[in-house]
């Protein structure tokens, strides 16, 4: 797939985002809107698994610690093939597997999750299988910034470098904000780079909503052989929609009739730009 | 039926050493065992086990919470993983793991908890787990074992190990004689095991409280009241099928257990028989609500009356 396909099909998801945000009243619509080019890439050009290969033990693993942006999770499974993108339409529904947070019982999810500091831990613990079987199956994980406070990020940081797991990648979605305001007000944990190389992890800095430039970031993996992985991916909250953007309302903002009509028209606009 | 051993202490040993050796001969037929600790394997009585199996040890250092993540990875991978850790920080550190990553995600780990109880006597509040069965009880989706005796060790490891559903099996530090050398008592999860029957009233326990129970048995048959004893080693799901029998055979009924009174053994017993309609005497023995007294694990035992005397003195007491 070119950039410029990739390119559009995150315009597409981005709307879709919106669409079932609006059609549920509910949703993390910043995070999902930062984090969404990051899962475009993943999914379309890095991770090897689809609907057909879900079950095989030699996989590639996703799983997504920031779990509350699951809307952007949904949307690209749903445009993978692994289950009818009319389900959508249940999110957030009475007696609809499509929760808030990723679960199991969605095709195509691997763990649930939604309480933060967790997927890291079990991320690490997934490729620390793959070494002990030889496989070449990778593991990605998303993190938001607003979860580094976990401690538990910390420990398997530790393991993960303690056992020189460079067929794990952690993705940090580094918006900038939370709900209570910026990372730097309530927690300050930069600078992530240093703190995450001092623990032994290999780290990358890209623009999270530069297509080719996470294309590449991906490609490179291992970034070095022997050390975990860390792309630190600089996104916007709420990225595509101009009144969105680096808001902190946006956090779990439901846009109205006239805010999702003219985030439509935004998009519209951007992908005849692409 | 049971006949009941009394002079086995030679032959005893701590059920978490019989843990460490069942997983060990396990382990080096089946590759995909794995223990993972958390600087615990002495503890643990692991030692040997790293030592002849290194590729099937995970060590993750003083960091609980990571431990049962990483095992939940493990496990989603197809790894049979063990995680072994204190009782008492592993299932509370951890608990939020637990819920989610282990039960909620339905990643078979096998929840290893040693030294539990008040296993570290002097120690402290801060060692003791009290907590273990009323957490566990009140999350979805986990087997919660409490063996009694050796025998009963070496079988919940090796269905553990079968498993592929969660699991947490709790184990002391204490030297356990058999509670019985009947063979035809079988184990298997969610049923317990009568070690004793009696007629007059019945004792439930388990774990480490399970031999004394026996020994207040004996001792009331010296006056002439018949005891059943029951090891109820599986917590969840609750044999209720056997309480109900109980509970219609004789006329009162004990839980004794090393842990709180409060969501424990005896509660569980409790809500099955008001609900069911069963109203016989009733009593739970365990840890009152309150930071124990100070001492050894038998000293705090003997204090809250979990004893051969302090068991038959509440059976006789219940009777009357």
């Amino acid at each position: 797939m070119t950039d410029k396909e990739l390119k559009e099909k995150s315009v597409g998801y981005r709307k879709k985002i919106l669409k079932y945000i609006v059609g549920a009243n509910a949703g993390h619509t910043g995070g999902s809107l930062s984090c969404i080019d990051v899962l475009n890439v993943l999914y379309n050009d890095v991770l090897n698994v689809s609907p057909d290969n879900f079950t095989s033990p030699d996989r590639d693993r996703y799983i997504q610690s920031k779990g509350h942006c699951v809307e952007a999770l949904f949307v690209v499974l749903a445009d993978k093939g692994f289950f009818p993108e009319t389900d959508l339409e249940t999110l957030c529904k009475y007696k609809s597997h499509y929760i808030g947070h990723p679960t199991k019982k969605v095709h195509g999810v691997e763990q649930n999750t939604g309480a933060l500091g967790h997927g890291l831990p079990i991320a690490a613990g997934v490729a620390l299988a793959a070494k002990l079987d030889k496989k070449d199956y990778r593991v990605f994980t998303l993190l938001g910034d607003g979860e580094l406070p976990e401690g538990s990020n910390w420990e398997a940081a530790l393991t993960a470098s303690h056992y020189k797991l460079d067929n794990l990648c952690a993705i940090i979605d580094n918006n900038k904000l939370q709900i209570t305001g910026t990372n730097a007000e309530v927690c300050n944990t930069d600078p992530l780079d240093a703190k995450f190389e001092s623990f032994g992890w290999a780290v990358k800095q890209v623009d999270g909503h530069d297509i080719h430039a996470l294309r590449e970031a991906f490609a490179s993996m291992p970034f070095e052989p022997g050390k975990p992985n860390l792309i630190i991916a600089h996104t916007i909250k709420g990225k595509g929609i101009s009144f969105m953007e680096n808001s902190v309302k946006w956090h779990h903002g439901v846009p109205n009739h006239e805010q999702y009509q003219s985030a439509m028209t935004e998009l519209d606009v951007a992908l005849t730009n692409i | 039926m049971g006949t009941v051993i009394k002079n086995t202490s030679a032959n005893a040993k701590p059920n978490q050493d019989v843990f460490a050796a069942t997983l060990l001969k396990l382990a080096e037929t089946d590759k995909d065992i794995i223990a993972v600790t958390s600087d615990s394997r002495g503890s643990g009585k692991l030692v040997a086990f790293g030592q002849q199996l290194p590729e099937q040890i995970v060590e993750i250092g003083i960091a609980e919470q990571n431990l049962v993540g990483v095992a939940a990875g493990l496990a989603s991978a197809g790894k049979k993983a063990f995680a072994v850790s204190p009782a008492c920080f592993l299932t509370a550190r951890a608990l939020e793991q637990i819920k989610n990553d282990v039960c909620y995600s339905d990643n078979p780990v096998r929840l290893i908890g040693i030294s539990a109880g008040v296993s570290y006597g002097a120690l402290g509040t801060t060692h003791h787990s009290l907590h273990d069965f009323a957490v566990l009880r009140a999350i979805n989706n986990i087997t919660i074992v409490v063996p009694a005796d050796n025998f009963e060790t070496e079988q919940a490891v090796k269905l553990a190990a079968q498993s592929t559903k969660p699991v947490y099996l709790r184990f002391g530090k204490k030297p356990m004689p058999l509670l019985t050398e009947d063979e035809n008592i079988g184990f298997e999860f969610g049923k317990g095991r009568v070690v004793k029957n009696g007629g007059d009233i019945t004792i439930i326990a388990n774990g480490e409280t399970v031999y004394p129970a026996l020994l207040a048995a004996q001792k009331l048959e010296e006056s002439g009241i018949l005891a059943t004893v029951v090891s109820m080693h599986t917590i969840k799901p609750l044999d209720v099928t056997l309480i109900a029998q109980l509970a219609s055979e004789t006329k009162a009924i004990i839980t004794v257990e090393e842990h709180m009174i409060n969501g424990g053994l005896g509660e569980a017993c409790a809500s099955y028989l008001l609900q069911s309609g069963h109203k016989k005497p009733f009593k739970i023995m365990g840890i009152p609500d309150e930071y124990t007294v100070t001492g050894s694990q038998v000293e705090i035992l003997n204090h809250y009356g979990i004893s051969a005397d302090g068991i038959a003195d509440q059976a006789i007491k219940l009777l009357s």
